[in-house]
């Protein structure tokens, strides 16, 4: 059971994830999780693929944008893909991307690759746990001002500069 | 019948999209001819003031280059467009924000102090800094303020249409130029550039292979460039696949790499995750230390992969929640 509680959490805090599962394993696996009662956070909502390999960094970077604090992909063990290289891919496109989340700002555990085949329902559970507690310590994800749009904080923060102008003596 | 009456202006923008404009050369004769240009500060002696004394869509068209950034070019724009029918968003920096666009990795108050104290080249012991108004012998002097964000000239006013290219190539300016004035114009929102790929008007692309294996991610300064092959087959980061066609692959035909001037074609909704996922499905390797070492070979992955296009992107800039996140 998950039960852990921390700063964030008691701050009302709770993240929110967005989990890319490939059908022909971690999907099964989160389903199995279920049926057998491995109850896991109930912070993430999970998008169904056929493998991992037909996730698109713009699915992830949108789910950024809509106000995901955390993005999951689970995708076959390496040998296991259904489309042979598949999950290759995955882990080729999300280790470039986590790199250049980070140069933007956004901590690399917020994008988290897991192998997980269609019999380790306990995996499911652990690693989604896992990355709530890493997600709540973090706290929420703040994206640069106007990503929705209106650029109010970015133009509310542009108030004339004499706040800027403390001489160091 | 008059003239239609046409207007170019400038936001944060370097001067080479005013160039291409000039570069039309005797291209431009005609259009000069059928047009009457009444606002074009680089070149013409027009002020803001003659342009706030035109009634509304006085002009059939505006062309404005450079992004968003000042309180004055956000008031430019507005002006603007409430006195032109279409107003043209013309080069890499309107359309997307462009290399004044990569600023979003940095907060205001960081690129003042950067530019105003911090820098090498500044000596300024009392950290005077510009201010919005100055009293000066009982006169105010006023600058425009400086937004926290770089925009898109889309993100300030609504757009007709875009001119892509850093600058926009030659073709495609008398080609849009030609279209507005005979009234042929597309839907509303078009991007006035064929919606392919890049790699698809390249002359390399037969020696593109189907399936690219990239063991080695160079820089252009680190190999002799073969004038042949496909830049990409080289291990250059081409992003050719990911780049709207038009240019006539101008870089690869000057050996260089594209980088994604003209921006995306309509289907993708992010230019830098599209180019990003491209580059990084063709590097080799089956552990993940090998993959991970061959990546690290590619420097600065958002100057590459949003070159010209941050302030358009799903993230738009840096984000601020994670202060760990590396610097
Ligand atoms: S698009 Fe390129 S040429 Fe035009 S203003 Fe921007 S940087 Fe300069
Ligand atoms: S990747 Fe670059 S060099 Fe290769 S075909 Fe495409 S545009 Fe041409
Ligand atoms: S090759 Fe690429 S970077 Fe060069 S002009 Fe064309 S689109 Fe722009
Ligand atoms: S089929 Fe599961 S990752 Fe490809």
């Amino acid at each position: 059971m998950y039960s852990g509680t921390t700063d964030s959490e008691a701050d009302g805090f709770s993240p929110r994830i967005v989990a890319f599962f490939c059908n022909w394993c971690t999907y099964t696996a989160a389903d199995l999780a279920g049926t057998s009662r491995k109850t896991y956070a109930p912070n993430v909502r999970v998008v169904r693929l056929m493998c991992s390999g037909r996730i698109d960094p713009q699915f992830i970077l949108k789910a950024f944008n809509q106000g995901a604090d955390g993005v999951l992909i689970g995708g076959c063990h390496p040998g296991d893909c259904h489309y042979k290289e598949g999950n290759f891919k995955a882990l080729k496109r999300s280790m470039l991307l986590q790199r250049m989340l980070e140069d933007l700002g956004i901590d690399g555990k917020r994008l988290r690759l897991e192998w997980i085949s269609a019999s380790e329902g306990e995996k499911v559970q652990r690693v989604i746990n896992n990355m709530v507690s890493d997600l709540t310590q973090l706290g929420p994800l703040t994206l640069f001002p106007g990503t929705d749009g209106s650029f109010e904080g970015a133009l509310q923060e542009a108030s004339p500069m004499e706040h800027q102008m403390e001489v160091e003596q | 019948m008059s003239k239609p009456k046409i207007g170019f202006y400038w936001c944060a923008s370097c001067g080479g999209c005013e160039e291409a404009v000039v570069d039309l050369a005797e291209d431009i004769l005609p259009v000069v001819e059928a047009v009457d240009i009444v606002f074009w500060p680089v070149a013409l002696d027009f002020k803001r003031a003659d342009v706030e004394a035109m009634p509304d869509n006085e002009m059939a068209v505006c062309f404005i280059n450079g992004a968003i950034r000042t309180s004055e070019q956000e008031e430019m724009a507005q002006l603007l467009r409430a006195k032109s029918q279409l107003i043209v968003a013309f080069g890499s920096c309107s359309h997307m924000g462009g290399i004044p666009g990569l600023a979003n990795q940095f907060v205001r108050t960081d690129i003042l102090d950067r530019v105003y104290y911090d820098s090498q080249m500044v000596v300024n012991p009392d950290n005077i800094r510009p201010q919005e108004a100055t009293a000066v012998n009982g006169d105010s002097l006023s600058l425009p303020s400086f937004d926290g964000a770089v925009r898109t000239l889309d993100q300030t006013v609504d757009v007709d249409y875009y001119l892509p290219g850093c600058s926009p190539p030659v073709a495609l300016i008398v080609q849009a130029v030609t279209a507005i004035l005979e009234g042929k114009l597309p839907d509303k929102g078009t991007v006035l550039a064929p919606d392919i790929a890049l790699c698809d008007e390249c002359s390399r692309k037969e020696s593109k292979p189907d399936e690219l294996s990239i063991n080695k991610i160079r820089r252009p300064f680190e190999i002799e460039i073969n004038q042949e092959d496909c830049l990409l087959a080289q291990g250059l980061p081409c992003l050719g696949a990911a780049t709207r066609s038009g240019c006539g692959a101008a870089c690869i035909e000057g050996n260089m790499p594209c980088t994604g001037c003209m921006g995306p074609t309509s289907r993708v909704s992010d230019f830098g995750a599209k180019a990003l996922s491209g580059l990084a499905s063709t590097i080799t390797g089956e552990e993940e230390h090998d993959i991970a070492r061959r990546l690290e070979q590619l420097v600065d992955p958002v100057g590459t992969f949003y070159r010209y296009s941050l302030p358009m992107s799903l993230l738009k800039g840096r984000a601020i929640s994670d202060k760990g996140a590396k610097a």
